[in-house]
């Protein structure tokens, strides 16, 4: 199966600090693929590489077998949409208008008449429904996210590149936000979110890949990676990782990673009123 | 969230009806219609009016019946004044298309400006590119250049504009963004050199050229012939179009330029656009009329606050309601104290002083600080 995006061999720096380097990615059509890494280890750059921002200094990438930088940006906005980690809108826009905007790639053609259909669908996917009047600067950050999640769905790309959706989110909306971006793959799209949280990261993603000072460390699936030994060596703190009995016989157990506290909130010191006189 | 899960993809809409997106859609319509209704008929009726009043009186019945003669139409009284017809056509009526032309100009280019800059402060007059074109006006003013005929002022002023819209455009942004400090400051240094560009331009200059200099930075309506009307009247329509063809893609832009380009948007092509936009709509309001500032900050952000900030309406609403503020300024300006044409310029900043302070004041709490 031919991979929809693919980066071969791709270096970004700025000045003398390399970002990435020689990183080597493919993401097929139908699988939900994690970046995991520690702070600064170049997952956000590879997802902005992998969308065209930033042009690698070395190496391509590839949508579709043909180079970004060779594709016009109607077209690719017609096919990949972008949900980036942050969430700022300069003007009172509404929530609803927002949205909207991510059906401008589809202006002046046929598709633009299913604008209201897409754009309300992608709106109650994220939850948002109930936020359309509300203006963009009065949410709170995670209904912020949640409204970029939504416009990124109305894009109507089937490759998906979101750079840590679930951050600002509680836990129903962290569950319902990945749930929506498998069920795009499910469907056939390529999915690329890049993720702090190693446990969403295995119940969620087809594929992990852990990145590590700008160089793939480890790439495969979520219970191949994510080991202790590994993640241990890979965040500098150790990692226990279990694996929970599934809730319906015959799935795979679930992962989960935890970080080992050497000093547990029992054998804490007790904070106290009387303490400051 | 109960589609959330289980929820098949859909790349297209099936059959199954989405749920509604509630919300006052209609009440939003019915306030743009509205905004474009009263504004239409306000401006409609201040240009009666203002074309009408002066040392000669001419009543608004009479105003509409000389226009209506002269559109073939033989309809309503002609001026009972021997010099009436005159009067209107060669001064009231010349007078009366600048400042409407010179308020939508200066409206739409604040408008643009804004959504390029992402900012709600940036205005041409604050940050600098008002007077940018200023030192191109006084350069011609003072030498006496007319290689362009009644071009070389507006050609010039285009000139200057260019290049202080440029240096802001360089040294203001930062990563897509502009913070109202750096944008501010950056006003303060423009409007520095350019000033001092005029200065150095008064000092050269004779007396005539001094004094023309003096009076026409105050800006002013007073002496407008159509030959100048003519001049600014394509430069105003071809900044309009344009900014009416951008609106869309100004929108995206306040996702930011990254959403932006990811939706399609050619970022940079785009602010190109747009810098040569402000200058051609700068250069047409500053040419023959002199600084006129705060128009551009005002009028938008009072129309943001009836309609939103989509440039789609912003735009064509901004034009009409800079072309009706400048005709009611121009009017105030010469009735106000008889006998007596008051700079205008002075008359905006008057006012515009005062709200430009408190746009600071309610932006800065907005932000939580000088973001």
């Amino acid at each position: 199966m031919t991979a929809r995006l693919s980066a071969r061999g791709v270096r970004v720096a700025y000045g003398p600090s390399v970002v990435l380097d020689d990183v080597d990615l493919d993401v097929h059509g139908g699988e939900l693929v994690a970046l995991v890494g520690p702070n600064g280890a170049g997952k956000s750059t590879l997802l902005a590489v992998l969308a065209g921002d930033p042009h690698p200094d070395a190496g391509h990438v590839r949508l579709d077998g043909t180079d970004l930088r060779a594709q016009r940006l109607t077209d690719l906005a017609r096919r990949r949409a972008v949900m980036t980690q942050e969430a700022r809108v300069s003007f009172a826009f509404r929530a609803l208008d927002v949205v909207t905007m991510g059906r401008h790639p589809w202006r002046g053609t046929p598709r633009e008449d299913e604008d209201p259909a897409v754009v309300a669908r992608a709106m109650a996917d994220a939850d948002v429904t109930a936020l359309a009047d509300r203006t963009f600067p009065t949410l709170s950050g995670g209904e912020k996210a949640r409204v970029a999640f939504a416009r990124s769905l109305a894009q109507e790309g089937d490759v998906l590149l979101l750079d840590e959706p679930t951050a600002a989110l509680d836990v129903r909306h962290q569950e319902a936000v990945l749930a929506r971006a498998r069920a795009a793959a499910r469907g056939g799209a390529a999915v690329v979110v890049v993720l702090h949280d190693l446990t969403l990261a295995a119940a969620w993603a087809d594929r992990v890949v852990v990145l590590v000072d700008g160089r793939v460390r480890a790439d495969g699936a979520p219970a191949d990676v994510l080991t202790a030994d590994l993640l241990t060596s890979v965040y500098e703190h150790p990692i226990d990782v279990w694996h929970r009995p599934p809730r319906e016989p015959g799935a795979a157990p679930e992962i989960v990673v935890l970080p080992v506290r050497t000093s547990g909130p029992s054998t804490r010191r007790p904070v106290t009123v009387e303490e400051t006189p | 969230m109960s589609v959330l899960g289980g929820a098949p993809p859909r790349t297209r809409p099936s059959a199954v009806d989405p749920p509604a997106v509630p919300g006052p859609t209609t009440g939003r319509r019915l306030r743009r219609v509205t905004l474009f209704v009263v504004l239409g008929a306000a401006l409609v009726v201040l240009a009666v009016v203002a074309a009408g009043t002066g040392q000669l009186h001419v009543p608004p019945a009479e105003v509409l019946g000389s226009v209506l003669h002269r559109l073939g139409l033989d309809v309503g009284p002609l001026p009972a004044h021997q010099h009436g017809e005159s009067a209107l056509w060669t001064i009231r009526f010349p007078r009366v298309a600048m400042a409407m032309l010179v308020g939508a100009a200066l409206a739409t280019g604040g408008a643009v400006m804004q959504g390029v800059f992402g900012n709600p402060l940036a205005e041409p007059g604050i940050v600098g590119v008002s007077s940018g074109a200023a030192v191109g006006a006084c350069l011609v003013i003072v030498t006496g250049w007319t290689f362009a005929g009644p071009w070389t002022v507006a050609l010039l002023a285009f000139a200057g504009g260019l290049v202080a819209t440029v240096v802001v455009y360089v040294t203001a942004r930062e990563s897509g963004r502009t913070e109202v400090v750096t944008l501010v400051l950056t006003g303060v240094a423009v409007n520095a050199v350019g000033g001092a560009a005029v200065a150095f331009l008064t000092f050269l200059g004779d007396t005539q050229a001094r004094e023309q200099i003096v009076f026409w930075q105050l800006g002013s309506l007073n002496g407008t012939r159509w030959v100048y009307v003519a001049v600014v009247a394509p430069l105003v329509a071809l900044g309009l179009v344009a900014a009416v063809v951008l609106a869309r893609r100004l929108d995206l832009l306040a996702l930011g330029e990254r959403p932006a380009r990811h939706l399609g948007v050619d970022v940079e092509r785009l602010r190109l656009t747009v810098v040569v936009v402000v200058a051609v709509l700068t250069a047409a309001a500053v040419a023959f009329c002199g600084v006129i500032a705060f128009v551009g900050l005002v009028v938008p952000h009072l129309v943001r606050m009836v309609v939103g900030p989509g440039h789609a309406v912003l735009v064509p609403a901004s034009a009409l309601g800079g072309a009706t503020l400048l005709l009611g300024a121009d009017l105030v300006a010469r009735t106000a104290v008889p006998y007596a044409d008051l700079p205008i310029g002075m008359l905006t900043a008057l006012v515009g002083g005062p709200f430009f302070f408190w746009l600071i004041r309610r932006t800065r709490r907005a932000a939580g600080g000088w973001a």
